[in-house]
């Protein structure tokens, strides 16, 4: 492994992208930001530029309107970057699933490395997905 | 061959480690201010590493050539202004007449390149950043001038630091006298603005404007960005300390002492970037053409008088 990869590990940045979710994946993925769970200490920040980010986190149900801007967004991306869907919702499109403006889950649109279930899931589960990832890209 | 010596180890190497540390030493109590842990100590260089591998991305419709070189004229700027700095506190004879005329156009250089950074990037959010960062600069530098000249007229019109450093070593510091505290007060505020921080960081406003100026940067580019913004970290504070406290000696027991001036500073300007909501920026402006520049002219007008 090198040395790139070992910091991209150590201050992995994320941008948050909502398509479309009822904002209870979004709160608690700014949970995860406060005093009781800090996730500044892995060196995780929360960036507002898709430019800046290693990690783009997708929630909701990934609408008509949302499909080609998720497209975009990811192709803006600076490589590497990881994709990690929270929420039932992004995973498997949840109560939305015989919506007719949900035709496809998230990971139909672009590739995605980590999966957290949960409606909405709790700040323990993101943080155990990211360690996950870690794990994963360490192997 | 010395220049470049003095150009390698101190202006770039040691300003680069100490700016580094000076920025975990802010992110770390910014954490503990906000009740949280805060990030390990080689966090900085960790990110600094990173965005280094990573990819660097033009947008379409920018100016390629000015885009990728604003970075690099920044971080040269810098520098040689922390060139300049060292070589004057390691020597006091090592200087020229007007040293400290050429370290206030040399600083402005940071802030001029994120301004070119952003205009050339052809992105909205961009250009409405480096307008702010302009307005920013006409409306600080009159007072960071001025407190610069009160301390030039308290230590017998000179204008070498290398002077202002011998007659700080004779006199007592700058800061003990009335006009320099005043002075001090004034300068502080415009460190704040210079380094981009919360009441005055309306050019990169993250939850409004999105970084501003840096929006479209990615991977080296920003790295170097990042190391620019770390320097002048450590840069600033240093300048002050050589202006107000006498510089830095690094003898014996002097070095805890030097260390505990910056240390000052930096706590100083951390405290105030976290106990303070973000301005807008017409309040910027009005902040620092009124209290400041009076608080400014007070300054200089003490000290012709020789207090």
């Amino acid at each position: 492994m090198g040395i790139k990869l070992k910091a991209l590990l150590k201050s992995p940045w994320v941008f948050h992208l909502s398509t479309g979710s009822c904002n209870n994946c979004d709160i608690e993925i700014l949970d995860c930001l406060t005093p009781r769970f800090d996730i500044e200490r892995f060196g995780m920040v929360l960036v507002g530029s898709i430019r800046h980010a290693d990690v783009l986190l997708v929630t909701g149900s990934a609408n008509r309107k949302c499909i080609p801007k998720i497209k975009k967004l990811y192709e803006q991306a600076p490589k590497p970057c990881l994709v990690v869907a929270i929420g039932e919702c992004a995973l498997s499109r949840g109560m939305f699933i015989n919506s007719y403006n949900c035709p496809v889950p998230v990971d139909k649109i672009i590739p995605v490395d980590v999966y957290i279930p949960g409606c909405p899931p709790k700040p323990e589960a993101i943080i155990a997905g990211i360690v996950k990832l870690i794990g994963k890209i360490k192997k | 061959m010395s220049y470049i010596f003095y150009l390698i180890v101190y202006g770039f190497l040691l300003t680069a480690a100490l700016g580094l540390l000076a920025s975990w030493v802010d992110r770390k109590l910014t954490a503990r201010v906000q009740y949280r842990v805060g990030p390990p100590l080689l966090q900085p260089l960790i990110d600094i590493i990173k965005l280094s591998g990573k990819e660097t991305l033009i947008p379409k419709d920018s100016q390629k050539m000015l885009f990728l070189s604003a970075p690099v004229i920044g971080f040269a700027g810098c520098v040689l202004a922390s060139t300049l700095l060292w070589m004057n506190n390691i020597n006091t004879q090592n200087t020229f007449i007007g040293d400290i005329i050429v370290l206030i156009y040399l600083l402005v250089i940071p802030s001029l390149s994120i301004m070119l950074g952003g205009f050339s990037s052809g992105n909205l959010y961009a250009g409405i950043g480096a307008s702010r960062e302009m307005k920013l600069i006409l409306s600080y530098e009159l007072p960071f001038i001025l407190s610069v000249l009160a301390v030039v007229i308290h230590s017998h019109f000179s204008i070498k630091l290398g002077g202002i450093l011998n007659f700080q070593s004779q006199n007592g510091f700058v800061i003990g006298s009335y006009s320099g505290a005043l002075a001090f007060l004034a300068m502080l505020m415009c460190v704040q603005a210079k380094l981009g921080l919360v009441p005055f960081d309306v050019a990169e406003a993250e939850t409004e404007i999105i970084s501003g100026p840096l929006i479209e940067y990615s991977g080296a580019a920003l790295a170097i960005y990042r190391l620019t913004k770390n320097m002048l970290l450590f840069l600033l504070p240093f300048f002050m300390v050589i202006l107000f406290l006498g510089g830095m000696r690094f003898d014996g027991i002097n070095i805890l002492y030097s260390a505990l001036k910056y240390t000052g500073i930096l706590a100083l300007i951390v405290v105030i970037r976290n106990t303070n909501p973000r301005v807008r920026i017409d309040q910027a402006m009005r902040f620092f053409w009124g209290p400041v520049t009076i608080l400014a002219v007070i300054a200089v007008i003490l000290a012709i008088k020789g207090l």
